[in-house]
């Protein structure tokens, strides 16, 4: 009897308790809520150093340029929501789940193209099952070829160079330097790496025929302890440049190895800045670290971008501007909405294709409807304390541009063939 | 009849749960917390039952989740013919075979040197998965899609619901079929050999046969597991089987209590919920899971299921209710402590000015919101200190058998 | 070739003696205490952070030393107030216990330093090429490392060998019931090497630091190599797990420094395979791609044939 009681007593709490767990139960959103972003990137573990800042950065761009400035379609904020993928492919899908249980529509997501290949699928998946819940996917980082290449989709919008546009402008300025003649080519052994070491070697191949390739070289992801006897490698190969994909940790105990062993020669690289290594680089890698990037670095000339680092600064002294994309991304999402006068994710892609919006840098983006890939200009920076007005890390160094190739040379046919849905 | 009837109830439970959570994420977290299931309850056939501590388990998750995923593959390019509804079976016959491989030299030792195997093992496939790209599709991993091939009575599995079905029938049968095993004669001798494997010998069990069924047949279920993995998620990629998931599961096991069947099975639900609840409110959740998972292994030995069932005595006794007071005496103030901990941890992590904190807004630099919290967290943990000798004293109590008193 | 060989030795030198130095403490606890302390490498990164934390305001040499002995004091309390708690529900129990410490601390580092890497640098002082052979710099910095591991070796042979409390540590490991009927306290005995074992990670943390950066993944990438290590030269011997590190160290730098592969066996064998074979990547492996899985594949292997391991009295 008692049991029975207390049974009942605890069943009268269930709806209660539910409300509590809200997420887990479920919810609708109505019609003059804020617009909500779902972004979908490693908030704890290994990687979440830059998922963190990424979502903060997001947050402060929707907040910066148009939440304090009266919202979009007439007075909506604009929310970013934070979900935890953990760096990985099954959590992403759970992440996605999640925001699509809440009524989101969009979700921005970056770090790592396992990721974001996985998230691209899933998503195209879901929107052919679910017309009437369909999401759409912004991505700000996540850089293989293939995302707007073979395995290009109508709901996925790419706002950064892809690996090989970005491998080009570096063979480039390689090619610009008559005194390389042998390049050394290192990567973590992943698709990745091994495109970018593809790449480097066929389009040198291409622009300059006298260089040798020295080495290409792959090493395990994340295990190695000690890049010394690769470092050994590179020296004994006579390299006069050496390029490497490497991120993240494997990329600051590379540089560490290569400038502790005394080699003198320019180190091309897609990620050595940022997150603690531009302060672990420090004066050891000056004038030697060199980076491959779409986000125009020091000097700062614009106003606008100006104002707006100096604002996050003021907010966040330990972080910086690493993905000054980020409101490009929302520059095109917004003005999409503006102009069709909804938040239908179909509606919103059909609107983005082709659209063209000036940066916060001042450049011209376009973002091709072919394939859903931006063009801007893209640059290659060195790592320096000279001139440097924005620093990283609070280090007194960081990225000063000195090489730049416009818009306009950095297309390349598309390789899409895309299906696109019905209304 | 007793254990039958908890089986029916175990079986209404699944098929209503779906009525009550509807949510896509609900779904979604209930599939998990199948898949989980049974990949915890396949451990405890080794850890609890076998007395092998393996720290590779992902190793036949992974293997027959990647194998499932080929076979969905095959699906739909018209090599196979079949239901997707088997596709776990394909799972679990690869994490068998792969169990009966490995299983073929490292089960000749139990203790340290099959657990040092275990990690060997592991760490080589983890790694060789990044290398062998045809097979594992290196860091981006294989995906298929499971709407191919013939329906199932109409059912397609474009929808999470229907997949859910699917999981928690596979999730019911694997867990009777796991709960059977430990009542037949191999299951029996597994727990001899892993308490005493001389005396085992000695009645004419080879302790290393032994040992090798549970460690195939613990590779089966994993399999099954990583096969409903690749069912839901339609993705496989190298973090199914590195050392992460090989430590989940462990913590699952650890966690829900290993000498227990139900163990698992909580720890499993416990994990899988923190995992995408407690995740979704702060970034440090791994950090609480840490501190948890070293209380846990401190101050209840046996798990979440050792700490219920010490409730056993006093509930045959039909005094539990003596427990109910101090209990709720003890939980408040300790609640209140936690979470004044928990408030301060995150205040400093936090790296906004304004900190809000279960409605409570604190100025995370100021000198007055640390000492209110100071304040509480002493408070509280006094209070908590103060009314521990009256559980115990209850607890002493509540465990007497008192001659005079009827039962 | 000569000098890759000959840098590839110097590199496999000083990673070997490094990893003796996490690996002498860890055989240190296991051969007492029975546990192996799947924290070890955790207590490693620790050393690592309290000497960047610390030398932020001292300078390098003062960390060298406070840093160990923090890493020390905080090992033996988790001896006397964690694992001696856990004793009792069996090394099962004690494994996982420490299994949990290791996931702890991990998030913990990230929690009071954060989540990138830290920029801890070596002294000024070392910070010299001590020669430059074919174009390369040896740095000062690694002799000194080298010098250090291989004090510390001499040390604790001495200390083992040759002194009363040595003996009664390695009393203690055989016959702990017998060392405790003489009146000496066991107990504190367990807590004490467990702190040097966990001070020695940390100085190999201290030392490592501004070399392989100091990172919260730091742990992770050595965790397991030591247990390799221990487990390959044999639990509980302090020789053997010498000649592992120096094994270990050495067949990865050579693995890394030569260029040999699949491809070149085939070649000589005279086998040839398609591009598009579906095992192409087993015929494309080189050597330097998978030198880090090196070491499990011989500790599988050891394990396999010789499960007491190559200097080991006991199985397990």
């Amino acid at each position: 009897m008692n049991i029975l009681k207390s049974t009942v007593w605890l069943l009268r709490y269930i709806p209660q308790f539910c409300v509590t767990l809200a997420v887990f139960c479920g919810g609708q959103a109505f019609a003059q809520d804020p617009i909500r972003i779902a972004f979908i990137d490693p908030q704890s573990g290994t990687f979440a150093a830059t998922g963190e800042s990424g979502y903060l950065q997001l947050q402060f761009a929707a907040d910066y340029f148009y939440n304090d400035k009266g919202g979009v379609l007439g007075g909506r904020k604009i929310e970013v929501i934070a979900l935890d993928n953990k760096g990985s492919a099954a959590d992403s899908q759970q992440q996605l789940r999640r925001a699509i249980s809440e009524g989101i529509q969009y979700v921005v997501s970056g770090n790592g193209s396992a990721v974001a290949s996985a998230l691209s699928t899933a998503i195209e998946r879901h929107n052919r099952r679910n017309p009437d819940q369909r999401v759409l996917f912004l991505n700000y980082a996540a850089v293989d070829p293939i995302l707007t290449g073979a395995d290009c989709s109508f709901w996925h919008f790419r706002f950064d160079a892809h690996s090989d546009m970005k491998m080009d402008v570096m063979t480039s300025h390689i090619a610009s330097n008559p005194d390389i003649h042998k390049v050394y080519v290192i990567g973590q052994d992943y698709s990745f790496g091994k495109a970018v070491g593809d790449a480097a070697i066929s389009m040198l191949a291409a622009k300059r025929p006298d260089i040798e390739i020295v080495g290409n070289e792959l090493h395990p992801i994340g295990q190695v302890k000690d890049f010394t006897p690769y470092v050994t490698k590179i020296v004994s190969s006579g390299a006069d440049a050496i390029i490497t994909g490497n991120w993240g940790g494997d990329m600051v105990a590379l540089g560490r190895s290569i400038i502790d062993a005394g080699l003198d020669v320019p180190i091309y690289t897609f990620y050595a800045a940022y997150d603690g290594i531009t302060a672990t680089l420090g004066e050891a890698g000056k004038n030697k670290i060199r980076l491959v990037h779409n986000d125009y670095a020091n000097p700062v000339t614009n106003d606008v971008r100006r104002a707006y680092t100096e604002a996050f600064k003021a907010k966040f002294p330990h972080k910086d501007i690493t993905q000054p994309r980020l409101a490009t991304l929302l520059q095109m999402l917004t003005l999409a909405m503006e102009e069709t006068g909804s938040t239908d994710p179909f509606a919103i892609a059909t609107a983005m294709e082709d659209m063209r919006v000036t940066n916060i840098t001042g450049e011209e983006v376009w973002m091709r409807g072919e394939d859903h890939q931006a063009f801007q200009p893209l640059y290659i920076s060195v790592h320096t304390d000279e001139n440097v007005v924005f620093d990283a890390d609070n280090s007194g160094f960081g990225l000063v541009t000195e090489f730049s190739v416009p818009a306009a040379d950095t297309i390349s046919p598309s390789s899409c063939n895309m299906n696109r849905p019905q209304q | 009849m007793f254990k039958f009837a908890v089986w029916i109830i175990f079986a209404i439970v699944i098929v209503l749960l779906p009525q009550f959570f509807t949510s896509l994420l609900s779904v979604s977290i209930l599939n998990q917390m199948a898949i989980a299931i049974v990949f915890a309850l396949s451990y405890n056939m080794l850890l609890g039952q076998g007395g092998m501590l393996s720290f590779g388990h992902a190793v036949y998750f992974g293997l027959g989740g990647f194998m499932a995923v080929h076979a969905l593959l095959g699906i739909e390019d018209g090599d196979y013919f079949f239901s997707v509804t088997l596709i776990p079976l394909v799972g679990g016959l690869f994490g068998l075979l792969a169990a009966l491989f490995i299983g073929s030299f490292s089960t000749h030792k139990a203790g340290t040197v099959f657990a040092m195997i275990s990690l060997g093992v592991g760490e080589l496939i983890a790694a060789s998965s990044l290398i062998l790209v045809s097979f594992f599709g290196g860091e981006a991993g294989v995906s298929g899609d499971r709407t191919y091939g013939p329906t199932f009575f109409g059912y397609d599995f474009a929808q999470d619901i229907q997949v859910y079905y699917l999981a928690a029938a596979w999730m019911f049968i694997a867990t009777l079929a796991m709960y059977l095993f430990t009542q037949t004669p191999a299951g029996r001798m597994a727990n001899a050999v892993r308490d005493n494997p001389e005396r085992a010998e000695f009645i004419g069990y080879s302790a290393r046969r032994v040992r090798l069924i549970s460690f195939v047949m613990s590779g089966f279920f994993a399999g099954i597991a990583g096969g409903l993995f690749a069912v839901n998620y339609e993705i496989l990629t190298e973090q199914n089987l590195n050392a992460v998931t090989s430590g989940n599961v462990l913590l699952m096991a650890y966690i829900g209590g290993l000498g227990f069947f139900i163990g698992p099975i909580i720890g499993a639900v416990v994990l899988t919920l923190m995992n995408s609840v407690l995740s979704h409110y702060t970034t440090l959740w791994m950090l609480y899971l840490g501190i948890m998972f070293v209380l846990t292994v401190m101050f209840l030995p046996n798990g979440l299921t050792g700490f219920l069932m010490m409730h056993r005595t006093p509930w045959h006794l039909g005094k539990i209710r003596l427990l109910i007071k101090p209990y709720i005496v003890t939980s408040i103030p300790g609640a209140v402590f936690a979470l004044s901990l928990v408030a301060m941890v995150e205040m400093a992590h936090s790296s906004e000015a304004e900190f809000v904190f279960l409605g409570a807004s604190f100025n995370s630099s100021g000198i007055v919101s640390w000492g209110v919290l100071i304040a509480i967290a002493l408070g509280s943990f006094i209070a908590l200190r103060r009314s521990l000798p009256a559980l115990r004293e209850a607890w002493a109590q509540a465990n007497a058998i008192d001659s005079g008193e009827q039962k | 070739m000569f000098e890759v060989l000959i840098f590839a030795t110097l590199n496999g030198l000083v990673t070997g003696l490094l990893l003796f130095m996490l690996a002498s403490g860890l055989t240190l606890i296991f051969s007492m205490m029975g546990v192996l302390n799947f924290a070890h490498a955790s207590f490693y990164m620790l050393g690592a952070y309290f000497a960047y934390s610390i030398s932020l305001y001292t300078g390098f040499w003062p960390a060298l030393i406070l840093a160990p002995v923090l890493v020390g004091v905080l090992g033996a309390l988790v001896e006397r107030y964690g694992l001696r708690r856990v004793h009792k529900s069996g090394h099962v129990a004690e494994l996982i216990f420490t299994f949990g410490l290791a996931f702890l601390i991990e998030e913990a580092v990230q929690f009071f330093w954060g989540r990138a890497t830290k920029d801890y640098r070596s002294p000024d002082i070392l910070d010299f090429p001590l020669f430059t052979l074919f174009g390369q710099n040896f740095p000062a910095y690694k002799a000194f490392m080298i010098f250090i591991s291989i004090a510390i070796f001499i040390a604790l042979y001495f200390v083992l060998t040759r002194t009363r409390i040595g003996i009664i540590i390695q009393a203690a490991i055989t016959h702990p019931h017998t060392v405790g009927n003489l009146g000496h306290n066991v107990p504190l005995i367990f807590m004490a090497v467990f702190g040097v074992g966990t001070g020695l990670a940390g100085l190999a943390g201290v030392i490592a630091g501004p070399v392989l950066t100091t990172f919260p993944g730091m742990a992770m990438v050595l965790g397991s190599i030591v247990f390799v290590i221990v487990v390959i030269g044999g639990l509980g011997s302090l020789a053997g797990a010498l000649v592992a590190s120096l094994l270990i160290g050495l067949l990865q730098s050579y693995a890394i420094a030569s260029d040999l592969g699949m491809p070149d066996l085939l070649n000589w064998l005279g086998v040839s395979f398609e591009r598009d074979h579906p095992l192409n990547d087993i015929w494309r492996l080189t050597l330097p791609q998978i030198a880090p899985i090196l070491p499990y594949l011989l500790l599988v292997l050891v394990l396999i044939f010789r499960p007491s391991g190559l200097f080991g009295k006991r199985e397990s």
